[in-house]
């Protein structure tokens, strides 16, 4: 037996090789306008959360000045931008 | 003050006093005009916040969803119009009422600086924006009221 050349091991594979695996994440931004009690329905109406689940989401925008509602492909994270922007949150959206 | 909007069945009841029906068509009327006529004004911004951080993208996103997006605003704002005299909105009225409100809110709040807390400690009377300030008090406690009505228990 001899020892071969070592074979080739996968090599760690570059960022570029995750961008189709990685969610892209919706994040709504702290507004001086939106109401609390709106911002709460929105996210209820718009992504089925419970009352208590939108409050608390509603809540570390408020308070952290931001969060994330949603994640998933681009196009669903677009989508649902798309849906806040309708309802005048102020939403963007970018890979994780 | 006697509620304008509460829940009613799947809608709501409406009852806006006939100066304050004026009032809400006349926002509108003239939030469709700039919308239409100077669609770069800056107390627009707040309407269309940017998806994406990168410029390309923004611009795709804009060129798929931008006309959809305002038609949809225009659409909203035209029913309140059309509907604030009425005694009852249906749902779907009502969540255009929800999305049309809102709008004007952001729109003059936007023209009026407006901050968290701004209306806390009341309107001073000499504060040149009082008339502003009034009419988006006005339309928050409207928002707070349809809010209440279709929130789900």
């Amino acid at each position: 037996m001899t020892t071969a050349a070592p074979v080739e091991v996968e090599q760690p594979r570059s960022a570029d090789d995750f961008d189709l695996d990685r969610p892209w994440i919706v994040i709504v931004w702290n507004d001086p306008i939106n109401l609390m009690s709106y911002v709460t329905l929105v996210f209820q109406k718009l992504f089925g959360y419970t009352r208590a689940r939108a409050t608390q989401l509603m809540l570390q925008v408020h308070n952290e000045g931001k969060a994330v509602v949603s994640s998933g492909t681009r196009e669903k994270a677009e989508h649902d931008v798309s849906r806040l922007h309708a309802h005048g949150l102020w939403a963007t959206m970018r890979q994780d | 003050m006697e509620l304008r909007i509460e829940r009613e069945g799947t809608g709501v009841a409406l009852r806006l006093p006939a100066n304050e029906q004026a009032l809400v068509r006349s926002l509108a009327a003239d939030l469709v005009e700039t919308l239409g006529e100077a669609p770069a004004d800056p107390s627009l911004r707040r309407l269309t916040p940017p998806a994406y951080d990168d410029d390309a993208d923004e611009k795709g996103y804009r060129e798929i969803m931008g006309a959809e997006l305002m038609n949809g605003r225009v659409q909203a704002l035209e029913l309140l119009a059309a509907t604030a005299g009425h005694e009852r909105l249906s749902g779907e009225e009502a969540e255009a009422w929800l999305r049309a409100l809102n709008d004007l809110r952001l729109v003059l709040g936007t023209r009026l600086d407006v901050q968290e807390g701004s209306l806390l400690d009341g309107i001073d009377s000499d504060d040149p924006d009082a008339a502003g300030l009034a009419v988006y008090a006005y339309l928050s406690w409207l928002q707070e009221q349809l809010v209440e009505a279709l929130s789900p228990d």
